[in-house]
């Protein structure tokens, strides 16, 4: 089971539902789990799984190189290009490999075959242990801007796991899409505030475009925070959970600590977020109706 | 690379811009910008965060004008002229194209491109022998230009799971800018986007200074160095506010110490404190409901601020 955690707002607590969620379900003993980081960005799972990293490698995406030599000047490439990676300025050929999709594009239009592709460093990609858990993540280069290739290479290095947990970025664009992408269920967090609110409707109306099955967890939800329930009602999405607003979570995280091992209330919740994760997994599984997408 | 950085020219030397940053979500930025906007009385409001905006939830702006945003092409096979050949799907590098479109009278079967990977390259199009690809601009956002009681402001909106949000933040700095010019305003208070990648590297790049709003955890921490490195790698001059800063008095302080070794000088601390959120609900940012608590640390973290700001021509924040 390939379980995303996303959300639309950002900090509504997403890292330490997945971290939390990948450690219960691991000590249940039954299934192996693995994690994945995705938010390269800034990825904080590390914090709390405290893994023992077994190999870190330079991640890698590839640019056109132009040989001046056998370059004719017919600007085809610079034409193919849409992202201005590579552009024809008279004579001159220039790459911006910052801009560059590594589609390839250039490669295939060049005809004297003037251009060929080059790997660059644009991260890590790391692999480790945490317990029994397989801990994997990628960390972007400080001003790299496409997070998307890195996510792709986090998410093809996913080791088997009957349980594998995949922490998102924040957001409903590009880097979360490709974080979701495949996935068997998402849950998402959100938290009872008008801005979190406003942007469950934004992820549900992500999940809802990808066709992705997704349920929510309501995560610092306080009594009187009626209109996100309302609003899940209305929509039919389920509440899979509900953690209640405890400082002493907020305390424990803010120490680096995995909540399930200092609150018990946290613990009980999050077990029962998964023996619902596993029931709703099991329906739809069941249901062989149930569209997959991949 | 730092082409990236031409797409968003700096602003004209009259007028300032404050981009609001953390390198973690949910930090506050919303909820500080929010303030400012109401404390700084004459200034244009920018919301950067394209991807999840909020900041109209509180301001709630007016809109005097919509403009529909594009953020690229879009691949798209006509089905009646495919030929099954599988070219598209060979070349295709995004995993963007399916054979399982429909039947058209000359194949059982047709390929199809997934709008939602499709990344826009357009090597499909270039290579269909058969012309049967279609490569044209796709709407992906709206941008607004609307008038809120502090203000004029810029937002926009990018479409569910739509890409390119990097030129659609430029587009409402841009906008932000030329009605700052147009209407003399001195100031733009900029909500930004959380991360470290295209969105926040096109919210920053030329503008006067970032304040970095992170909070005192070990995440807030290292959201923090990641964008403190971005502010300085990009030449953007940086404070620093640690919100919700009684959580943990002890990493407040390990935060303020990280921020000064990184080039940001820290402007001030905000309290945990429920009104905030409490204000939102009521539509208002806190220092519109409250004078005490957070407001307060709010108004004392805004002088200081805007007081930088107004020096910094004379005394340039070290990046």
């Amino acid at each position: 089971m390939k379980l995303a955690i996303a959300s639309g707002k950002g900090g509504t607590g997403k890292t330490t539902v997945a971290t939390n969620l990948a450690v219960l379900a691991s000590r249940q003993g039954a299934h192996s789990v693995a994690y994945l980081d995705c938010d390269v960005e800034d990825p904080n799972g590390h914090l709390f799984l405290k893994p023992t990293i077994t190999s870190s490698e330079p991640a890698k995406r590839f640019y056109p190189v132009v040989n001046e030599e056998l370059c004719t000047h017919c600007k085809l490439c610079g034409e193919i290009c849409q992202y201005g990676g590579i552009v024809c300025l008279g004579r001159k050929v220039l790459v911006d490999p910052q801009l560059c999709h590594s589609c390839g594009g250039c490669v295939l239009v060049c005809r004297p075959g003037a251009i060929t592709e080059a790997p660059r460093n644009i991260g890590r990609l790391e692999r480790g242990r945490a317990g029994a858990i397989d801990f994997v993540r990628g960390l972007l280069n400080i001003g790299e801007a496409m997070s998307t290739p890195l996510i792709r290479q986090v998410k093809a290095a996913a080791p088997p796991a009957d349980l594998l947990v995949i922490d998102s970025p924040p957001g409903t664009s590009c880097p979360v899409v490709e974080s979701v992408r495949g996935a068997d269920f998402v849950l998402l967090v959100a938290e009872p505030t008008p801005f979190g609110l406003h942007d469950l409707k934004m992820a549900v109306a992500m999940v809802r475009a990808l066709k992705l099955p997704a349920g929510v967890c309501v995560n610092r939800a306080v009594p009187g925070d009626g209109e996100i329930y309302e609003y899940c009602r209305r929509e039919g999405i389920e509440i899979l959970a509900e953690i209640p607003d405890d400082r002493r979570v907020a305390e424990v995280y803010s120490r680096g600590l995995l909540a399930c091992d200092a609150v018990p209330q946290f613990c009980e919740r999050l077990e029962g977020l998964l023996q619902q994760l596993h029931s709703s997994m099991g329906a739809r599984a069941a249901r062989p109706a149930s569209r997959q997408h991949r | 690379m730092t082409d990236l950085l031409n797409i968003a020219a700096p602003v004209a030397a009259a007028v300032k811009e404050l981009v609001v940053i953390s390198g973690k979500g949910g930090t506050g930025k919303t909820s500080v910008v929010a303030s400012f906007a109401a404390l700084a009385g004459n200034a244009v409001l920018a919301d950067c965060d394209v991807d999840a905006p909020d900041l109209h939830l509180v301001l709630g702006p007016r809109v005097v004008q919509r403009e529909p945003f594009s953020g690229g092409k879009r691949a798209r096979i006509r089905p009646g002229h495919c030929v099954a050949c599988g070219k598209c799907e060979e070349l295709c590098r995004f995993d963007a194209i399916f054979f399982d479109g429909p039947s058209n009278g000359i194949v059982e079967k047709t390929y199809r491109v997934d709008r939602l990977a499709c990344e826009g390259c357009g090597v499909c199009a270039w290579f269909c022998a058969e012309g049967a690809i279609e490569f044209s601009p796709v709407v992906s956002g709206e941008c607004y230009f609307s008038e809120t009681r502090f203000g004029p402001m810029v937002h926009a909106r990018l479409g569910i799971a739509e890409q390119n949000s990097g030129k659609l933040v430029s587009t409402v700095r841009t906008k932000a800018r030329a009605i700052a010019q147009e209407r003399g305003f001195g100031l733009i208070v900029s909500d930004g986007p959380p991360g470290a990648g295209c969105p926040v590297i096109a919210s920053i790049t030329g503008a006067s200074a970032v304040l970095v709003v992170a909070e005192p955890t070990p995440s807030g921490l290292h959201g923090l160095e990641r964008v403190a490195e971005l502010a300085r790698h990009f030449g953007v001059p940086g404070l620093l506010c640690v919100n919700k800063w009684d959580l943990n008095a002890e990493l407040s302080e390990q935060i303020e110490a990280s921020a000064r070794r990184l080039g940001l000088e820290p402007a001030g601390r905000v309290r945990y404190d429920r009104a905030v959120t409490e204000a939102h609900k009521r539509g208002k940012p806190v220092v519109e409901h409250r004078r005490n608590g957070a407001a307060a640390d709010i108004r004392e973290l805004w002088a200081t601020v805007g007081a930088r700001l107004q020096t910094h021509d004379q005394d340039p924040l070290k990046g």
